[in-house]
């Protein structure tokens, strides 16, 4: 399995001098199966990207939506392959109790918010509910699970031959709990990633930044450092950047990440345009 | 032990900050959690009680109607929102681990989860003062 980072950024595209080495792109994994099945996590703006490299070779394309804040689709409208006639993408979201995941999106995609209507898109398109539990796409095994985010969210586990990816880009594990982390067993995502090879996760804020955002659906880095701790994660990548934190603030709080503890984890920060091969050694 | 429904952790941390007695139970009618408020009527820590199945909660407290008439589990509000999927409302008398009498109005509602998941089921409740 291969897992690219297409998008880091969070909330906001931070595009600019001071975002050039961990990337200004909004929240979006491409994770391709040895099969050749392609996974899309997330439509952030770092979709665009990826879409210019994807050729008539993909025959099929899955889009999986954690949720659906602006900073999750608003790469959408411009993922190339949708205005391919005959290109079959399926996108999945998370269930909501009011509205399907049709009418949620054409809230985006349609005007006066975009020029383009969601029904008028030339691809071969299908939505569907992510199923809460287990299912499989090509040769990916995939479980979703609703996690602690405002409003109805998804984190992914993604497997394949024993090689295992756990994707939580908004997550809040550690609100409303006293002392974090608690028992596993009342640890919202707790089963998507223990254990995992790799670990992608909300970093969003620094620990003074977290006490003025509590509530909003987000952690610090000591936080997902903590929650890859009791997970047992292999390796953990901070992720979903602050858009106000540019390349050297990250640089630090990276640094105080790793010197802070003894990390029972390889750390390797969020870098848009990094890749990690699942299943062997190699990363870069 | 699997990890518990979102919904139901939401829940428990809810009912950890708040200040009226709050009971939470899975969906299978295990006792998951009482909060501080509740351990003051119920006469015992969360921390020494545990979690508990049905048919012990459902006794343990000794419920009998306001005429003093044992109450069966499947007259407790909880027990009708766990079974039933719909809220419900009773006043009654337990008797606290603690030995002490009360006379206690509770409400229940069922959790339902989104696409059908019936996740537990919540009671409410507050001492009734002696008229």
């Amino acid at each position: 399995m291969k897992v690219t980072l297409w998008g880091t950024r969070g909330s906001l595209a931070a595009p600019g001098p001071e975002t050039l080495r961990y990337g200004g792109n909004t929240s979006c994994v491409e994770v391709r199966g040895e099969d050749g099945t392609l996974l899309v996590l997330d439509a952030g703006t770092g979709i665009r990207c990826l879409g210019e490299t994807l050729g008539p070779e993909a025959s099929r394309i899955d889009l999986l939506l954690t949720h659906l804040h602006m900073d999750h689709i608003q790469g959408l409208g411009f993922f190339e392959p949708l205005n391919r006639p005959g290109q079959e993408v399926h996108i999945w979201g998370p269930p909501s109790t009011t509205l399907d995941l049709r009418s949620r999106l054409a809230r985006y995609l349609s005007p006066p918010l975009f020029p383009v209507r969601l029904r008028d898109l030339p691809c071969r398109l299908t939505l569907h509910n992510v199923p809460l539990g287990c299912f499989e796409i090509g040769g990916l095994q995939i479980v979703a699970a609703l996690v602690l985010h405002p409003g109805p969210t998804v984190g992914y586990r993604i497997t394949e031959n024993g090689a295992s990816l756990a994707y939580l880009p908004d997550h809040e594990p550690a609100l409303g709990v006293d002392h974090f982390p608690g028992e596993p067993d009342w640890m919202s995502g707790f089963e998507l990633a223990a254990g995992v090879d790799l670990l992608i996760h909300d970093a969003q804020y620094t620990p003074a930044e977290y006490l003025t955002h509590v509530g909003w659906g987000h952690s610090a880095l000591p936080q997902a450092i903590a929650f890859a701790t009791r997970a047992g994660v292999r390796r953990l990548v901070p992720f979903h950047h602050d858009p106000a934190h540019a390349d050297q603030l990250l640089d630090r709080l990276f640094d105080e990440g790793r010197i802070g503890s003894k990390l029972p984890f390889e750390f390797i920060p969020g870098r848009e345009g990094a890749i990690f091969e699942l299943g062997k050694r190699q990363s870069s | 032990m699997p990890q518990q429904a979102i919904e139901v952790i939401l829940m428990r941390q809810l009912a950890s900050y708040l200040a009226i007695p709050i009971f939470l139970v899975n969906s299978a009618g295990d006792l998951l959690f009482y909060n501080e408020p509740a351990e003051a009527l119920l006469g015992h820590r969360y921390e020494e009680t545990g979690e508990m199945p049905l048919v012990k909660w459902a006794q343990i407290f000794q419920p009998t109607s306001e005429d003093g008439f044992p109450l069966p589990p499947e007259a407790l509000p909880l027990v009708i929102a766990l079974q039933q999927h719909r809220a419900a409302h009773l006043v009654f008398q337990i008797r606290g681990l603690d030995g002490v009498h009360r006379t206690i109005e509770a409400t229940a509602f069922p959790l339902e989860g989104q696409g059908g998941r019936h996740l537990g089921a919540v009671a409410i409740f507050w001492e009734v003062p002696p008229s």
